[in-house]
């Protein structure tokens, strides 16, 4: 794990000089390792010692980039292995597979499938993150060309997969740019592959099935010859098998900082499963415990949808629960005479309150203020909840121009801000509704009379 | 280069052993783990996770096409139902009071132990029953439910911090065990036992519901606050070690996801499809976050779930 604050003091001048902004060179100390601080600020830290205390620093699992541009897909860099513990970072990359054996066509098409689709989820957009386009058919030619043609159909990033060096120069020669991820050097081709890697300054994967001492032999190999962006591949599929190595594989980097195996997982969740159903279950496994990239052998909106609000769950931070984008939300297909309801951003209230909206039939629009995520009486409490904000919200999304009435409907438990916004927004009549969502419909039902 | 040494955590702590069933009634074994969900490299899982599948005594008001054409009109009859659900791979019948409910119902005491009798006559499995989740109701109903089922150590919830004296007492006097549930808090959790065996219930005859979120509806908080328990009991806490139940089906069945196949984005698929992996999906995260048995709805889940923990307890 990061050095403490003790270790850290070893290195700095003990001079108590105060540039940095600290009183003592220990309090810079435990805030550089509480990350609250960086070591810049000091002015008279040797150079032995940045170079002793970056190395002591340097992230336990190596952040690694698969694809360039907007849509490129970062992973690693994770440092607990319970979400609790603080926060997972970078979402696994989600991975269609597609082979050069399979007809032209159909591969274009699942292609521009897979990169076309797109779901809203709290307000965000998202999608697949990358097509994987094996070498099934051994073929160099016949792998570069589809790799060609993949390439000409999607802007995702991708991951060559060929365990012949010659395919996979073939294909990287087509779209070395786009910075795919090779796939992979194993025991027999790792000395050409990492030729390939260089030359293209491509990550590469690594994979062994022969346990993790030669998986980590072959990264150190890598490391060694200059390839520093480094995929795993442990060769364990299934349940049972992934999830303990995986959790292996997350407590070595983490614990013991070994640093052969501190690279992110790509894992095959289609290839230990027998059906679409199931490889979705394992990929969900995988999401929680402990993959970088997942790459899956089927491709469905339903399947995807739910694999997609999986993650947004699990890589959650804690310590900021998942938040709707503020704006004025429309239930069902509102009138300018439906009604008008306000709450707060936190995923959950959203949820609940536009739940029983849609479940008791009523068309209507629901005002999101941004309250950082929480919920209403946590906001009210906190002075992120209050007539002001409500009013601002109001006026920037321009409720007035979607209804043509001037009702505005609050959460039963502020109906102390009735009075106050009111006064903020004297053109409407305050309505106030219930504590609990649950009542929401039967409350519409006997007071909303626009 | 030197070898790489497999991390081993050393666990102080176990989780209890609950036993259910008895009598004439099958009996199950949960909990006694002494290490993470499936780690067995570490440590020793004498018992497998189970599957219990949720059945209702009253005919399901607004569940998804897909869950009732699985069931037919099983689901007219809790006797019918649980028959069916021995059929479809249920090792744990769950069986939810939904009729007493002032709203729903309002059913009584009477009807009530009718329904268990006709229950526990009618399958031999351990049996879990759930009160209408309204304090007096629970209290009327879950007594003479007690009292229908004495000997047969069957779970009766559930216990919640603002109501739990009356079922915690017939679950002392009838040997049964106390379903305590707490709303996604570590601390209320451990509260909340700590009341229960104050007052008398054994340890043993505890088990937890630390609360469950659907996929996309707080699975976050559910899956978090699994780790957080099982972390502090193999450390060692005695007021946490309890074996953990989730109600995974009911939370993921009721979601707007599992359900729709009108008026959503086409970016949703199929409805079908759709809603088993809202089950499956949420089933998979709070078991290798740390459950002792899950119940869910839909036949084909419970298939599937039954065969993952078998694969996930299988390999060393």
């Amino acid at each position: 794990m990061a050095l403490t604050g003790i270790q850290i003091y070893k290195y700095l001048p003990k001079t108590n000089c105060k540039e940095c902004g600290q009183p003592t060179c220990l309090a810079f100390a435990m805030k550089l390792a509480a990350s609250q601080a960086e070591l810049s600020a000091c002015p008279y830290v040797s150079a032995e010692s940045k170079q002793a205390l970056a190395a002591a620093s340097k992230p336990p699992i190596r952040l690694v980039t698969v694809g360039a541009g907007d849509k490129k897909i970062e992973v690693g860099n994770e440092t607990v292995l319970f979400r609790h513990d603080k926060t997972f970072v970078h979402k696994p990359g989600l991975v269609i597979r597609v082979k050069d054996s399979m007809p032209l066509d159909q591969v274009t098409k699942l292609v521009g499938d897979v990169s076309n689709y797109k779901v809203d989820r709290v307000g965000i957009t998202f999608g697949m993150d990358g097509i994987a386009v094996q070498n099934d058919s051994g073929n160099a030619a016949t792998f570069a060309k589809c790799v060609e043609a993949v390439a000409g159909k999607t802007d995702l990033p991708l991951v060559l997969i060929a365990t012949n060096p010659d395919s996979m120069s073939a294909a990287l020669e087509k779209v070395s740019k786009a910075k795919p991820a090779i796939y992979a050097a194993n025991k027999e081709n790792i000395d050409k592959m990492i030729e390939l890697a260089k030359k293209y300054a491509c990550p590469l994967a690594v994979q062994s099935s022969d346990g993790l001492n030669e998986l980590a032999e072959l990264t150190e190999k890598a490391a060694k010859a200059g390839v520093a962006d480094l995929i795993m591949d442990p060769g364990v599929r299934g349940f049972g098998d992934t999830l303990v190595t995986l959790t292996q594989l997350r407590r070595l980097a983490l614990n013991k900082r070994f640093e052969p195996l501190g690279y992110p997982i790509i894992t095959f969740p289609g290839e230990g499963t027998a059906s679409a159903q199931e490889e979705a279950v394992l990929a969900g496994q995988h999401i929680a415990k402990y993959g970088g990239i997942i790459v899956l052998d089927h491709f469905s909106p339903a399947i995807a949808y739910a694999l997609v609000t999986l993650r947004l769950n699990v890589y959650t931070d804690p310590q900021k629960p998942i938040q709707m984008k503020p704006g004025l939300y429309q239930i069902l297909e509102p009138k300018p005479t439906s009604p008008l309801c306000v709450t707060t951003n936190f995923s959950l209230t959203y949820f609940s309150i536009a739940g029983e909206l849609e479940a008791a039939g009523w068309a209507s629009w629901l005002l999101v203020c941004d309250t950082e995520g929480l919920s209403v009486l946590t906001a009210w409490s906190a002075g992120k909840f209050d007539a002001d904000k409500i009013a601002k919200t109001v006026k920037a999304q321009n409720a007035a121009e979607k209804v043509t009435h001037r009702n505005l409907v609050i959460p039963g438990g502020v109906a102390v801000l009735r009075g106050e916004l009111e006064e903020a927004l004297p053109d409407w009549k305050i309505m106030v509704g219930p504590r609990e969502a649950m009542a929401v419909g039967s409350y519409l039902k006997e007071h909303w009379k626009v | 280069m030197p070898g790489v040494e497999i991390p081993i955590e050393k666990w102080t702590g176990k989780i209890r052993e609950v036993k259910l069933g008895g009598g004439k009634r099958k009996e199950i074994i949960v909990g006694g783990e002494n290490t993470l969900p499936f780690l067995s490299f570490e440590g020793s899982i004498p018992h497998t996770p189970r599957v219990a599948i949720e059945i209702q005594d009253k005919e399901p008001a607004a569940w998804s096409p897909s869950l009732l054409s699985a069931w037919g009109d099983a689901v007219k009859d809790p006797a019918t139902w649980a028959k069916k659900a021995v059929e479809f791979g249920a090792e744990i019948i769950v069986l939810r009071l939904v009729s007493a409910h002032p709203e729903s119902g309002n059913t009584g005491a009477d009807e009530a132990k009718k329904t268990v009798d006709k229950v526990l006559a009618a399958v031999d499995l351990p049996l879990i029953v759930i009160g209408p989740g309204v304090a007096e109701k629970d209290n009327a109903v879950l007594v003479t439910v007690s009292e229908a089922a004495r000997g047969q150590r069957i779970g009766i919830g559930n216990c919640e911090e603002k109501n739990y004296r009356t079922v915690a007492a017939v679950c002392i006097s009838d040997g049964h065990i106390a379903i305590a549930k707490s709303p996604l808090d570590i601390n209320l959790a451990k509260q909340l036992n700590i009341l229960l065996t104050d007052i008398g219930v054994p340890a043993d005859s505890i088990l937890m519901d630390p609360d469950t979120g659907a996929l996309g509806y707080g699975l976050e908080y559910a899956l978090s606050i699994r780790e957080r328990i099982r972390l502090a009991a193999l450390g060692g806490d005695a007021m946490v070690n309890m074996p953990i139940i989730g109600h995974v089906g009911v939370e993921a069945w009721r979601q707007k996801e599992s359900k729709a196949s009108q008026g959503v984005p086409p970016a949703w698929g199929s409805v079908e499809e759709r809603g088993l992996a809202w089950e499956e999906l949420t089933a998979i995260t709070v078991i290798n976050a740390g459950s002792n048995i899950v119940s869910l709805l839909h036949p084909k889940s419970v298939e599937r779930i039954k065969a993952t923990i078998g694969k996930l307890m299988g390999k060393k």
